[in-house]
């Protein structure tokens, strides 16, 4: 082919092609910039650029009150943001010495598994969408719906959701929120065996998924691989069971694992999962049913300096008035300290280091944030491998750019 | 077969004597500091121990200390050993004028990214780096935002055109 075309004197024939892939190409579902080195199809190495929608939430939370800093941690993993919120609220509870009653906490649960299945459900449907099975994508959408309204009925809000307070929650799960729950309960898991048998023994699906992207549990150890990606590589590391928060030590669940850490155990491990959250919930139902009396209405614990008071309570009583104005004007001084404390979000363990000198605001607050850990691991994942695989590796990463960039 | 705080601290001081010190315990955690020559030491000792095998890097951060003088970056590691599921904290400072620190990423493939970001927002040098460039920021940056020298904007400023930001 060279035979025509004459290069310049001293130049040397480069072999491989280098190809943009991103920042914003439909095929990597978020801000990504990969610069590939290809030779024919075969990735040969690849650079990540980050960045692209960083907003210095580390510096935003140094100037902001606890419960101004949860909106900003709906930011990071939006797939899930209900469990960035409550383990804001934990770290802060933690840092504050709040005990929250076992109702809260089995609620708590309740949203923080229906956050799990949603974050699952985006992940493997896509993984379904990349190696080009659109159906179960748009199929499943209608039942992560039902977990937005959920949402919805607790919070009033559905993507970023600033759900509940330090504490607890801010009103009581209505009727329709327990009706809703049933609703999903009982027509999820019909259409989760149904995602399953559309994916797991389909041949173009394994075909394409086994065997690509794969990294030993050493290698995903040593690159701080948490969550199912870890999982999936055969390390039973779960935050819920090593460090159980929020009440998980009531449970029983299961903490499924793979054997190569490739797409298709990664897919496995997430559809697993799922299950296992279903049965958490319904645990969790069973119990938060067996309140009686002023314990079945419990739905926050007793923090006057943090939990904004009900309404109608600032309007007539004076101390309500009080804490209202010293919450809302921010006059409450925290105690002094140093806490690290982490949630298994949907991707891996998301923790919050947060410091404080005593002041009204953090010191300093760091996010560990999975996916920004386990990016790294890319271009060992990749390497050698199909562009199209790498496309696929991406998407079974989970990787959540609001997450990656902060 | 558990692994208590206790024994941690007592097998650092076995090993170390003085170079490891002001070892306290919050909410739990074992935190303790040393002289930042002597981070990898301290570090490698604590992985390759069959003991202690501290060899999950959790996390990796600094903070900015603008009082503490000639001490005002703290690099702090967050290390999990998963087997025994304890947690320590290990600190290290060093001056702003000279923020020179062995880099860890040679012991863990995590800590590449994480001594980027805290290169990035803290300016802290890491030694033997092998691509220690901005991540988040933009390459032209030319300071490290996350410093406490550089303030927020003041919230209460009226010198701003509304009607550059859609208000008004």
């Amino acid at each position: 082919m060279n035979e025509h075309i004459t290069l310049p004197e001293g130049s040397i024939e480069k072999h491989t092609t280098t190809l943009n892939v991103g920042p914003t190409h439909p095929a990597t579902h978020g801000v990504f910039q990969n610069i590939m080195e290809l030779d024919g199809e075969r990735v040969v190495s690849t650079e990540q650029t980050v960045g692209y929608i960083h907003r210095a939430f580390e510096k935003l939370a140094e100037r902001r009150n606890l419960y101004q800093i949860t909106p900003i941690t709906d930011r990071l993993n939006y797939c899930s943001s209900p469990i960035n919120n409550m383990g804001w609220h934990l770290t802060c509870e933690k840092l504050l010495g709040v005990k929250t009653p076992k109702r809260v906490d089995y609620l708590r649960i309740i949203i923080m598994e229906l956050a799990r299945i949603s974050d699952h459900l985006i992940c493997n449907s896509i993984v379904g969408v990349d190696t080009g099975a659109y159906t179960g994508f748009l199929y499943v959408m209608q039942y992560r719906e039902l977990i937005y309204e959920i949402y919805e009925e607790v919070c009033g809000s559905r993507l970023t959701t600033n759900i509940g307070r330090i504490g607890g929650f801010e009103r009581n799960f209505t009727n329709t929120a327990f009706k809703k729950l049933e609703k999903f309960l009982k027509e999820y898991p019909k259409v989760l065996k149904e995602f399953e048998n559309l994916f797991t023994r389909n041949r173009i699906f394994m075909d394409r998924t086994i065997a690509t992207g794969a990294i030993s549990a050493e290698r995903a150890l040593n690159y701080g691989f948490t969550g199912p990606n870890l999982r999936a590589a055969g390390v039973d590391y779960d935050v819920r069971v090593h460090s159980p928060y929020s009440s998980y030590e009531d449970f029983t669940f299961d903490i499924p694992v793979g054997k190569t850490g490739d797409n298709y155990d990664r897919f496995l491990v997430r559809n697993q999962e799922m299950w296992q959250s279903l049965h958490i919930i319904e645990q969790a139902y069973r119990k938060v049913q067996d309140f009686r009396g002023a314990e079945a209405d419990v739905f926050h614990a007793n923090v006057p300096e943090y939990y904004l008071p009900k309404k109608e309570d600032v309007y007539t009583k004076m101390e309500a008035l009080i804490w209202h104005f010293k919450i809302i004007m921010g006059e409450v001084d925290m105690p002094k300290g140093e806490v690290y404390h982490s949630v298994e979000g949907g991707n891996g363990e998301l923790g919050f280091y947060l410091i404080s000198d005593g002041g009204r605001t953090p010191f300093r607050l760091h996010f560990r944030r999975p996916s920004f850990i386990y990016y790294q691991a890319y271009p060992e994942l990749i390497k050698g491998g199909m562009l199209s695989d790498a496309i696929v590796t991406m998407s079974s990463l989970n990787l959540i750019a609001g997450e990656l960039d902060a | 077969m558990s692994l208590t705080n206790e024994q941690i601290q007592q097998a650092l001081i076995t090993k170390f004597g003085e170079a490891v010190f002001n070892f306290e315990e919050t909410y739990g955690m074992l935190c303790f500091e040393a002289a930042k020559e002597n981070n990898l030491k301290v570090l490698q000792y604590l992985q390759d121990d069959p003991e202690l095998s501290f060899n999950f890097l959790t996390d990796l951060c600094a903070v900015n200390y603008p009082d503490n003088k000639g001490k005002e970056l703290a690099v702090v590691y967050h290390l999990h050993n998963l087997r025994k599921n304890v947690r320590i904290r290990f600190k290290i400072f060093t001056s702003i004028d000279q923020p020179d620190v062995f880099t860890a990423s040679k012991m863990f493939s995590a800590a590449d990214w994480m001594e980027r970001e805290t290169f990035d927002f803290y300016g802290v040098n890491f030694v033997g780096h092998h691509n220690l460039k901005r991540i988040l920021n933009v390459d032209e940056m030319d300071y490290f935002p996350l410093r406490k020298e550089y303030p927020l904007e003041d919230q209460t400023r009226i010198d701003k055109d509304d009607a550059m930001f859609g208000r008004g």
